[in-house]
């Protein structure tokens, strides 16, 4: 190395110091931490007593809790992700027609989005009132009669993942700027070669749009194992456990009881599912996502 | 555009042997029936929820529980703006979440800058292994690094001050901003920071005479989502913050709702002024605000 070499080398390291002290400071040491604590009874007053894998053998066969947590966040990741996707993407399509208003019609869809998370959570409590909200008072105008919505364990999930849709605008955006950076002339070439309206959504809107799908699905399970604001403030986790989310036991747990060994190990399986289902995303996507510079499948 | 030029000239072409559903101007106006009735129905949907807020945070408390609802209430209770901030420390709220939202900002912005450049623009043994570390961290739930953070804080007296939620953003401000102005930097030309070295600039030089004022556009962008996420912040403030002197809007908004179960209108007001800066900052950088939500969905 050349002395001007070392010297950039050791500026470089300089440069992202801040980042490699807080990897260490606010990752990986937590990290390791949080694994070791998992293997202890630690109520924070004392110091933690090793307990071996006593936290997970009571997770896994004696914290029903656990098992109905993990049952309720799943239900809600597997139904809104998917159909937050889809609806964001349709509505990007869209409004990819070229369409008049645009701009209005953007900031329309995107503006739930600027209400904070709390200010939504108290907003939708009201909407979803079985007398006096919004949605019921809408749904008497066709002479149907709403449900109880959060006061009803089965409807209080699917109210929750309903509020989730009204996000959508953020999705659409993304979805929209992808749209709009696919080359003009991949559809003038499908075209001259005779493909339809459909060939040319299926053949090039489609595999342009795929590792931008792709990238917001894995983002999408990244976000919403992790759902909490909605579910403490709006139903507590309730009725009935209905909408007791992972996050909210491992919260009840660390805060309200100081379990601090028994939520480590909590978010140690959190992390691994978490870690699962990306996994599992990306070895998937080789079948479906297209890269541009690839070549494959029919080309 | 050009698509259409093609399209309108092949269907000149060929318009005798095409059925008339085929033909390009009758689909498109048929396309175009379904599509505007679709969105405006969709921008309604959207909307209402919005009006809903608006409408009840204006009303008198008679006529909340009204069936059915009267969207533009009579009499105008403009006074419920008021009482919030008279039932709650509204300004105190405010106070101590600007604190936090702007400290975290000049933490995240400033770290996040001067990291990214190092990866970006200096050469060093180990950065593309450090930062594809860097790009990994995206994956782990911040419940994983949640209750060892909290320990540590308790353990140095941090718990119930602003500090858990203001100094982790000096060290890097997160993976997604370092990401995001690191693509930045690389989009600009090397040849500016060799001219520069020529010139006797060293590293450092280069980053705050060359780069950073080029940065505008793209530290614009992150001091928004810093705004964003800390202004509507509620997890680690819940965690951190106990004494009521200390809470932020997002907290005590939330224990407003506690003890004004029914003063739905007061809610609702309350609610509207926290959301209101956001709403501001949407229309006035809305330029800024759409290109970093595509920045951070479209490549990871």
């Amino acid at each position: 190395m050349s002395p001007t070499e070392r010297r950039e080398a050791i500026e470089g390291y300089i440069a992202i110091s801040p980042w490699i002290l807080g990897f260490f400071i606010w990752t990986l040491g937590p990290i390791l931490a949080s694994l070791y604590f998992s293997l202890t009874d630690f109520e924070v007053v004392k110091p933690p007593v090793f307990i071996g894998l006593g936290n997970f053998r009571r997770m896994f066969f004696g914290d029903r809790l656990f098992w109905q947590s993990l049952k309720v966040t799943a239900t809600y990741v597997f139904v809104s992700v998917p159909l937050g996707i889809t609806l964001a993407f349709a509505v990007a399509l869209l409004m990819n027609q070229k369409v008049k208003f645009l701009g209005f019609f953007r900031t329309a869809y995107y503006m739930p989005n600027l209400v904070p998370a709390v200010g939504s959570a108290i907003l939708w409590i009201w909407i979803f009132n079985p007398e006096f909200g919004l949605l019921n008072n809408f749904l008497a105008n066709f002479g149907i009669k709403g449900p109880m919505w959060l006061a009803h364990s089965k409807w209080a999930l699917p109210a929750l993942i309903i509020m989730s849709l009204w996000g959508v605008g953020g999705g659409m955006l993304i979805y929209l700027a992808g749209l709009q950076g696919i080359p003009t002339d991949l559809y003038e070439a499908a075209e001259v070669d005779g493909a339809g309206v459909a060939a040319r959504f299926w053949h090039v809107t489609v595999p342009q749009m795929t590792p931008v799908l792709f990238f917001n699905l894995v983002m999408g399970i990244i976000g919403s194992f992790q759902v909490f604001t909605a579910g403490y403030i709006m139903t507590g986790g309730g009725p009935r456990y209905a909408t007791y989310f992972y996050v909210l036991h491992l919260y009840y747990n660390a805060f309200h009881y100081f379990r601090m060994g028994y939520a480590s190990a909590l978010a140690w399986v959190l992390g691994i599912i978490i870690l699962f289902f990306t996994l599992l995303v990306f070895r998937s996507s080789a079948a479906w996502v297209y890269y541009e510079g690839e070549l494959r499948g029919r080309r | 555009m050009g698509q259409g030029a093609v399209a309108v000239g092949k269907v000149a072409v060929r318009r005798g042997t095409v059925p008339f559903l085929a033909r390009r101007s009758v689909r498109n106006v048929l396309f175009k029936l379904v599509i505007y009735p679709v969105l405006v129905a969709g921008s309604i949907v959207m909307l209402m929820p919005l009006a809903w807020l608006v409408s009840s945070s204006l009303k008198p408390s008679g006529l909340i529980f009204v069936v059915p609802p009267q969207w533009i209430p009579k009499p105008i209770a403009w006074e419920n703006y008021r009482k919030v901030w008279e039932l709650i420390p509204f300004a105190l709220y405010t106070r101590n979440t600007l604190i936090i939202t702007i400290g975290s900002i000049i933490g995240g912005v400033s770290s996040a800058t001067l990291v990214a450049f190092g990866f970006a623009r200096l050469r060093f043994p180990g950065r593309d292994v450090l930062f594809l570390v860097l790009l990994s961290t995206i994956m782990i739930p911040e419940q994983v690094t949640l209750i060892p953070t909290y320990v540590l804080f308790r353990l140095i007296g941090w718990l119930d001050t602003f500090y858990p939620l203001i100094v982790p953003t000096f060290f890097g401000g997160g993976a997604f901003s370092i990401f995001l102005v690191r693509q930045f930097f690389m989009r600009l030309p090397l040849e500016l920071d060799d001219a520069a070295r020529i010139d006797g600039c060293g590293s450092f030089g280069i980053f705050f005479r060359i780069l950073l004022p080029q940065a505008r556009p793209v530290l614009g962008v992150l001091a928004i989502f810093s705004f964003m996420g800390n202004w509507n912040g509620f997890f680690l403030p819940l965690i951190y913050l106990n004494s009521p002197e200390k809470y932020t809007l997002s907290i005590g908004i939330n224990l407003f709702r506690g003890t004004q179960f029914a003063a739905w209108n007061l809610l609702m007001a309350a609610s509207l002024m926290m959301a209101l800066p956001c709403i501001v900052l949407y229309f006035v950088a809305q330029r800024y605000f759409i290109q970093g939500i595509v920045f951070t969905g479209i490549k990871g």
